[in-house]
């Protein structure tokens, strides 16, 4: 197991390592002079560009920029952006990931659950009016053009209804007199939202571990009482009407990624699951007597997961490309935004960092998937 | 060999010529009870067969565009990217018996420009589908086929390739380099013959490696190259088009990601039009101005979902494990 890991782990960094070099060769590869790019900036002063034209090697050949280019990734220094100047990429990538962060694995976390109770329900109960109902729509949603589906859901839920905010982060009205920054709260607010999970982690693993205790409702009566004490505490806090503003700004966009997101693990899950329920020991379970449900969730659904797991790297990565595209339409100001303002604005140190980034994002998403994997698969757990 | 040392004496004189021809009835008349078959299965999903009528009315609706402008509309009115309804004071204007789904802000007609649109988008799909499974069926079959080295590397390639966001790549591509939708259909067509469906298509590749038929070709003296073409790859055609299904899919869907974002060097396409209707401040103007995006979104969402669930229903065909009942 542990040699699996790091097998994968090393092919990771390789991956890594590749998409710097992909994306250092693709800027150099564009028409135009990247080095001219830094020094015809007008908005960098004369020093600043000499030292950046020293730092970063512009005069020297592109072997050696390469690699100066790599040592400076490697120490964490992506350059100055354009357009942001003087900020350095680094930093403005740093406040904004957070927020990719949040939409993308509470987009994932919620489809993924959505789509794998839908997907058994569906290949349970074959050739109902539920599966036709839940194919077409699901495939309608997965295949919708992202962009035009976005809209509809801002038109229907914010102009239309007034429901939710149109998009962008926060509201600046709300936000004059507060003496914090946006950034300080929405860390708070990861905070509360690590912290609860692994709440409600331990106290079902403990609900588990100890027998009479798992059969009750306490556990799940102990977790709502957590989820319910997260607000009245906020309350307290002074900052809880701005944390408001932004959750407020986050559902809209959260929606629309699970929406277009769940069918794929939906439609994977009911295939599987059609596989699975083919197998011997379904059928020992049903001649056992055991109810219908019981047959359903512990007997074929827990072995039909094993190859959606498989395939929840494809997701994923349709979730990240989801997510660019869904930051671009809402305004949502993390990687993806970046990535779209920075290209359109030829604003290449942030381009390049823009890219790594998000590659590195989706390489941690692969490590999280290889560690489930190996935690869900006895197979590769006991080798 | 000489008359004497034969030990077939009186074996009947076998005409070589006469037995391929044989050869190749039986194996076409093999391929159409295998085609007849699959069809009976396909027919069974109903979802299947609608999907493909769409496609159907789609292609019609790309073979009838040229012959509009040949005959009824006159390129200065109709023309989809230089054309202006002169007949209309104000732009976007509604639809109306002459133009059916109106006019965009610039005064051109939508439906003209939805129809032209449609067989580059068919253009885009099918090249960069036939580059995918080009590439995916023989990296599979020699991955698969040779093993070692070369199935290492190659398979490291995929993974590597897998990891990539795509579109995320393909707008910085789009961004920095003058994009045609040709170059387009190759990249997408590149990547992903060389990612995710190189995988599959290796899984697939290994069940045929050890069947007995390729054994007794090696042993007949069949060389590599004439086992991975002859053998391996028309074994894993099935399930290629099955690929060149969800291909198509992502290609459509990726131009109009990009033509929305006004990143690609193309004149009129699905993704121009909503670009379009969108910088004109339209969107959320919502069903005042439905003709502008409605038609354009509705066409790239039933498009690509038709060839996904064609895909899907082929699955059912090429994968027996997912049957109804057994055949």
């Amino acid at each position: 197991m542990t040699n699996y890991l790091l097998r994968r782990s090393g092919q990771m960094v390789l991956t890594l390592f590749l998409i710097v070099t992909l994306a250092f060769f693709l800027v150099q590869a564009q028409p135009g002079d990247y080095a001219a790019f830094y020094s015809l900036n007008p908005d960098i002063p004369a020093e600043a560009r000499e030292q950046i034209k020293a730092s970063f090697g512009l005069d020297k050949p592109l072997w050696q920029q390469y690699l100066i280019h790599m040592k400076n990734t490697l120490t964490g220094n992506f350059g100055v952006s354009f357009g942001h100047y003087p900020r350095p990429v680094i930093e403005v990538l740093a406040e904004r990931l957070p927020r990719t962060i949040v939409l993308f694995l509470s987009a994932t976390a919620v489809s993924f659950y959505l789509g794998f109770f839908l997907g058994k329900a569906i290949a349970w109960r074959r050739g109902g009016v539920l599966e036709y109902a839940a194919t077409i729509s699901g495939a309608t949603l997965f295949t919708a053009f992202t962009p035009a589906f976005a809209l509809m859901m801002i038109w229907i839920f914010a102009f239309k209804l007034g429901w939710l905010p149109v998009g962008k982060f926060l509201d600046p009205l709300i936000w004059r007199g507060a003496e914090v920054t946006a950034n300080h709260v929405f860390s708070y607010m990861l905070a509360t939202a690590a912290a609860f999970v692994v709440f409600a982690f331990l106290t079902l693993l403990v609900a588990r571990k100890s027998g009479r205790f798992a059969t009750g409702r306490l556990p799940f009566l102990i977790i709502a009482a957590g989820a319910v004490a997260i607000p009245v505490a906020w309350a307290f806090t002074g900052i809880g009407y701005l944390a408001l503003d932004i959750l407020r700004h986050m559902i809209l966009p959260i929606a629309t990624l699970t929406l277009i997101s769940f069918a794929g693990t939906m439609l994977l899950t009911r295939n599987s699951m059609l596989e699975t329920m083919r197998e011997d020991y379904v059928m020992a379970a049903r001649a056992k007597g055991l109810p219908e449900k019981v047959v359903r969730d512990r007997h074929a659904a827990r072995n039909a997961l094993l190859p959606v797991i498989t395939s929840l790297v494809y997701s994923l990565i349709f979730a990240i490309d989801g997510s660019v595209i869904i930051e671009g339409v809402f305004s949502w100001p993390g990687t993806g935004m970046t990535l779209l303002q920075a290209v359109r604005s030829e604003d290449l140190p942030l381009v390049m960092g823009a890219m790594v980034f998000i590659g590195l994002f989706s390489l941690l998403a692969h490590v999280i998937v290889d560690v489930l994997y190996v935690y869900l698969d006895p197979r590769i757990r006991y080798q | 060999m000489g008359e004497g040392t034969s030990l077939f004496e009186d074996a009947p004189e076998i005409d070589l010529s006469r037995g391929r021809l044989d050869l190749a009835l039986v194996r076409l008349r093999m391929a159409w009870r295998t085609l007849r078959d699959g069809w009976a299965v396909f027919v069974e999903s109903r979802i299947g067969v609608l999907s493909l009528a769409i496609i159907a009315i789609f292609a019609l609706m790309a073979f009838s565009h040229p012959i509009l402008m040949a005959t009824v509309w006159t390129p200065d009115v109709y023309d989809p990217v230089t054309g202006y309804a002169f007949d209309r004071f104000e732009h976007p204007s509604p639809p109306d018996w002459r133009h059916p789904l109106g006019t965009d802000s610039l005064g051109r007609d939508i439906l003209s420009q939805l129809l032209f649109s449609t067989k580059s988008e068919f253009i885009l799909g099918i090249t960069a589908a036939l580059v995918t499974v080009g590439i995916a069926t023989t990296v599979g079959a020699v991955a698969a086929y040779y093993g070692g080295l070369v199935d290492s590397l190659l398979m490291r390639l995929a993974d590597l390739i897998i990891a990539l966001p795509g579109i995320s790549l393909l707008i910085v591509l789009s961004a920095l380099f003058n994009l045609n939708l040709f170059y387009l259909a190759l990249i997408i067509g590149v990547l992903g013959g060389f990612g995710g469906t190189a995988i599959i298509l290796k899984s697939q590749a290994l069940s045929i490696r050890v069947k007995p038929y390729i054994e007794a070709a090696r042993a007949a003296g069949g060389g590599h190259f004439h086992v991975i073409f002859v053998h391996i790859i028309p074994n894993l055609l099935p399930l290629s088009l099955l690929y060149m299904m969800f291909t198509v899919t992502g290609a459509i869907f990726a131009e109009a990601v990009l033509s929305f974002l006004g990143l690609l060097d193309i004149r009129m396409s699905w993704g121009i039009m909503i670009h379009t209707a969108n910088t004109g401040g339209y969107l959320l103007a919502g069903a005042n101005y439905w003709w502008l995006i409605v038609p354009a979104g509705a066409s790239i969402t039933l498009l690509c979902s038709a060839f996904y669930l064609v895909g899907r229903a082929l699955d059912e065909v090429v994968n027996p494990r997912l049957r109804r009942h057994d055949r």
